[in-house]
């Protein structure tokens, strides 16, 4: 009963968020709003007993990433706004996907269904002989670590490839190459 | 916007103050992974945010002697270039790709140590890359200045 009032009351939190980040127009505020939003997302994973996309989701989503946003909406040059002309496209766009996603909730299984298949599959295997093998008491860890090694390595390097594309993008010294092939082409047409 | 220094005391307090405390905090839940939630990813972000707080208060400058860029990148390399190797040992060792047994004579202690190595890696890897994110949007557009 304490799950779903508190569930209840999380999620209504989260729909007024959500209403406040469509109706506000300051870029400043839409980035703590998002804050917000992945804050209140970190707590109902908590609720759920998933402690530890709790934890990341906290970190990286209302964290570090409300930070980046910030810094990148101090650097926008204050333009004019932009009047919405024709909101016919996105509305009939965003009724078909909730339409889709409402479709899909209902095919879901309830939530902590033993019989759901992501509990029937490699999960009771792993769940049976992490603790015993491993002598780690955080099977999140051993999955992470150890079973699906590779993804996590995976992922690794899409953090690695994902830093080096923006220090390639923003570092001063594109803007120092630029004005080299500048120079380079004013020689060319002497 | 390069040498902005915070004029307010409190912040420069609060944040030296927090310094090693959340760096302390970041070490623990790297190492402590393994028992409770916690690991690489969210370790290198808190260790992240600690550099990005004193880059905040004290500006850019300040913030690029701490962390000078090109250690950053190396760091940066070495993260991933540990989780690799790590794989790369155990294949030397008559193991498979990422198979931690072979790094101890018992399979159980070799899965211990190639985790522990392994989340280090990450943990390097994503806390030099948020420091290189948050350094590079803020020197971006100076030099038009």
């Amino acid at each position: 009963m304490n799950f779903l009032l508190i569930n209840f009351f999380l999620i209504s939190l989260l729909l007024v968020t959500t209403f406040f980040i469509f109706k506000t127009t300051s870029l400043i505020s839409v980035v703590a709003l998002t804050g917000a939003f992945t804050l209140l997302c970190s707590a109902i994973y908590v609720n759920l007993d998933a402690v530890d996309v709790a934890f990341t989701e906290a970190a990286v989503g209302s964290g570090i990433s409300t930070i980046l946003m910030v810094m990148a909406a101090a650097k926008l040059p204050e333009g004019k706004k932009n009047k919405l002309i024709n909101l016919f496209p996105s509305i009939i766009l965003a009724v078909s996907i909730s339409l889709i996603l409402i479709i899909i909730i209902a095919n879901l299984p309830l939530l902590g269904d033993p019989n759901a298949p992501i509990h029937l599959h490699v999960v009771p295997e792993y769940l049976k002989e992490s603790k015993d093998f491993f002598h780690i008491p955080n099977v999140v860890t051993n999955i992470l670590a150890s079973y699906r090694g590779f993804d996590t390595l995976g992922e690794t390097i899409v953090i690695f490839t994902a830093g080096l594309g923006v220090i390639a993008l923003l570092t001063s010294n594109t803007l120092n190459r630029k004005t080299n092939f500048k120079k380079n082409n004013k020689k060319n047409e002497r | 916007m390069r040498d902005k220094i915070s004029s307010s005391p409190v912040l420069s307090v609060v944040s030296k103050i927090l310094f090693a405390p959340i760096i302390i905090f970041g070490l623990y839940v790297q190492f402590h992974g393994d028992y409770g939630p916690g690991g690489g990813f969210q370790a290198g972000v808190i260790v992240a945010a600690a550099f990005i707080l004193y880059s905040m208060i004290f500006g850019l400058s300040k913030g690029e002697t701490l962390v000078p860029t090109m250690i950053n990148r190396y760091l940066m390399c070495v993260g991933v270039l540990l989780y690799a190797g790590v794989g790369i040992v155990s294949i030397l060792l008559d193991g498979m790709y990422l198979d931690y047994n072979v790094l101890s004579s018992d399979p159980s202690t070799g899965q211990h140590i190639g985790i522990i190595l392994v989340e280090l890696g990450v943990g390097i890897t994503v806390a030099t890359v948020m420091i290189a994110l948050y350094h590079s949007f803020a020197s971006f557009g100076e030099i038009n200045e």
